[in-house]
């Protein structure tokens, strides 16, 4: 329906505007600083971004391909030990470890950064970020053989059991020297050391950091919603006999779809790791796989763009907007009684309930971005209503 | 004669807990016949009623307690049926089942608001926390008692089932639930008594569970309400005497692994811990993964086809 042309200039549009926003969060990480009253936004960036990339991996296969899998917190934290694991520098390796005989003892980054100078610190960071999805991806790979043979329900569940067990796992003492056991990891590469001389300019990528990881990552996931192969998950998602009927080999679709989604999982676990700067396996619970699921709904299932300001209105509105419920003040009032710890996600959860009973859809439904905004260009235009497709 | 000894304790817990687990999993398998919904918030309302029952019980007599306690409970699922599920029955099953979730969301959070995230101690119930002495061991007279109850209470349950008109109506809703709506039931009674029979269950099952243990926090509710869901799937889901199986073998799988390091020590198969207890909570996962993959329908469910 839209021709090439004008296809083409939406995306050149959304390209720049990408990278304007990577360029004014590169800005907001230098000008403010710790002690402002905005470095809750960076906070929010940083963590909203890490979400944001879980909730899209999330609603690839939930929203597009229709396989509810509740599994997230397992492919995450799979994602998150594999990167700290390999970026430990070697002199904390026994403080970290410091009830083990830490067996893995070369951090990637470290290695490279002695050989090859800061460019070798980075390209170690990137290929722990890609180690820490492909881990994940494989572990996806060898549950899926079983797993995605079930349906629905099951399917679900026996996904939450998977995260389950690979939790017990990475906390079972016999792999402490690799795993540190029950404890966390830290003093890995994190997002407060990344920081570089550019130019001559001393330059902080704290926020930087996990936005490019989260933006690169969902580019990508973009990408292949919108080829053949996303097409064919849209089918399967619609009706599976049917999709199968038309020639899509739905083994073979689920499973790309399950192991994209847990790669980039296992990439928003290490960044997840970056920004909080430790990894432990009991973070990692079947709750943090519902709050992901919960961001998926408020930005509306099946709309990328959605999931991505879903879990950042989540996330802001968790650590930052509400933040007054917890401590006492909200809006001027004063009533400690009632606005103590706690009450914050309380009010949160209704504001979610809501969202499920009465806004189905979430806020963008099953849209994208991109269709709003042209949708408005039209309504300017036409000055009639646009036909809300569902 | 020695392994034994060592193994013994760790069965009769098992039981016990088996016992327990039965008692929630009926309350899931139930909704899941009827409403084909993974009810996630079943296990935080048995969280809540821990919670009702170490506030009540500092404020009342302990025989008054505990028939409010059962009584709130019940009305709380009675509620949240109302309010969370009953909008959405014409909706996506996924709708209903992100409604669960955000329930047992805001259960979890609103326990954590008034209980400040403490540790609530849950308070000792005369006779059923008496210590006594079987085949030679100390224990709770709940753990013996559990067991039993259980029985009882299953066998009352499906009697009703059998052989009353709501029962009938039942079964005959989780068989074709429009069909049942033509045929003249009153489908929103009929889910209602479900989840009342169920939250029932699972609050006598939290004042037979919580007397084992110390305490009661807000996350209380979601491992017992996991495995008990796993135990519905295990048996079958829908079917009452399957979920009950499914409960009592969990129970005792997960109580032995907890014993399994001093079981192999005692019986000389190996010489000193190595930690297996982790996958006490993991191994009911195992379990469930491997019936799912071998006989997805659980041990008594029974076998659907798709139609187009």
């Amino acid at each position: 329906m839209l021709d090439k042309t004008a296809e083409k200039r939406k995306n050149i549009i959304s390209f720049v505007c990408v990278l304007a926003f990577l360029i004014l969060v590169l800005i907001l990480d230098q000008v403010i600083k710790p002690t402002s009253k905005m470095f809750m936004l960076l906070t929010v960036l940083q963590k909203g971004s890490v979400y944001a990339l879980a909730a899209v991996s999330m609603n690839l296969l939930n929203g597009f391909t229709g396989l509810f899998s509740l599994g997230h917190a397992g492919f995450m934290l799979i994602g998150a030990y594999t990167y700290a694991i390999f970026t430990i520098p070697d002199k904390a390796r026994d403080v970290v470890y410091q009830y083990y005989d830490a067996s893995v003892r070369f951090s990637i980054p470290e290695k490279l950064g002695n050989s090859m100078g800061p460019f070798g610190t980075v390209l170690g960071v990137v290929i722990a970020v890609l180690l820490a999805g492909l881990a994940a991806a494989i572990f996806a790979y060898l549950i899926g053989l079983p797993v995605l043979r079930l349906k629905s329900d099951y399917l679900a569940i026996a996904t939450l059991g998977f995260a389950e067990i690979i939790r017990a796992v990475f906390q079972w003492s016999k792999l402490g020297p690799v795993t540190n056991g029950s404890n966390l990891l830290k003093s890995f590469e994190r997002t407060s050391t990344f920081k570089g001389v550019l130019f001559g300019m001393k330059l902080k990528f704290a926020t930087f950091v996990p936005v490019l990881i989260a933006t690169v990552s969902i580019t990508l996931i973009v990408l292949l919603v919108n080829s053949t192969y996303g097409r064919a998950f849209k089918a399967i998602r619609d009706d599976e006999i049917a999709a199968e009927a038309m020639g899509i080999n739905l083994a073979k679709h689920k499973m790309i779809s399950f192991v994209t989604s847990s790669f980039f999982a296992g990439v928003a676990g290490a960044s997840m790791a970056m920004v909080l700067s430790i990894a432990q396996a009991s973070n990692f619970k079947s709750a943090m796989t519902y709050e992901i699921l919960l961001m998926v709904v408020l930005g509306g299932i099946g709309s990328i763009s959605g999931s991505v300001i879903g879990s950042m209105l989540f996330v802001a509105a968790s650590e930052w907007w509400l933040r007054g419920l917890d401590s006492g003040t909200f809006l001027g009032i004063n009533a400690p009684g009632v606005f103590r710890n706690g009450f914050r996600l309380v009010v949160f959860s209704v504001i979610i309930m809501v969202v499920v009973l009465f806004f189905r859809k979430g806020i963008m439904g099953d849209r994208e971005l991109t269709d709003v905004i042209a949708g408005w260009k039209a309504k300017s235009k036409n000055k009639k209503g646009v036909t809300d497709h569902e | 004669m020695n392994t034994m000894q060592t193994v013994l304790p760790y069965v009769i817990s098992g039981i016990s807990v088996g016992g327990q687990y039965a008692l929630i999993a009926i309350g899931y398998t139930m909704v899941y016949g009827i409403l084909r919904l993974i009810n996630f918030a079943h296990g935080d309302v048995f969280m809540v009623a821990g919670l009702l029952m170490v506030y009540l019980a500092a404020a009342l007599p302990i025989y008054l307690a505990i028939p409010i306690v059962i009584a709130l409970t019940v009305l709380l699922a009675f509620i949240i049926e109302r309010v969370a599920y009953k909008p959405l029955r014409t909706a996506p099953r996924m709708s209903v089942m992100i409604s669960a979730i955000g329930v047992s969301y805001l259960l979890q959070n609103l326990a954590l608001y008034i209980t400040g995230g403490l540790n609530k101690n849950y308070p000792s119930i005369p006779w059923i926390s008496d210590q006594i002495t079987v085949f030679g061991m100390a224990t709770t007279r709940v753990t013996v008692i559990t067991p039993f109850l259980t029985i009882i209470l299953v066998v009352i349950l499906v009697y009703l089932i059998n052989h009353t008109k709501i029962g009938m109506a039942m079964r005959a809703v989780s068989r074709d639930f429009e069909t049942s709506q033509l045929m003249g039931i009153k489908i929103d009674a009929v889910i209602s008594v479900t989840f009342i029979i169920g939250s029932f269950l699972a609050a006598i099952g939290s004042l037979l569970y919580f007397s084992n243990y110390p305490g009661v926090v807000p996350t209380s509710g979601g491992m017992p309400g996991l495995k008990a869901f796993v135990a519905a799937v295990f048996g079958g889901i829908g079917s009452i005497p399957g979920a009950v199986i499914g409960a009592f073998i969990i129970g005792i799988c997960e109580s032995i692994i907890k014993g399994l390091d001093t079981i192999l020590i005692t019986g000389g198969a190996i010489t000193e811990q190595i930690g297996l207890a982790t996958f006490s909570d993991a191994f009911t996962f195992v379990l469930l993964i491997i019936i799912l993959v071998f006989k997805p329908t659980g041990l008594f469910g029974e076998k659907s086809t798709d139609k187009v």
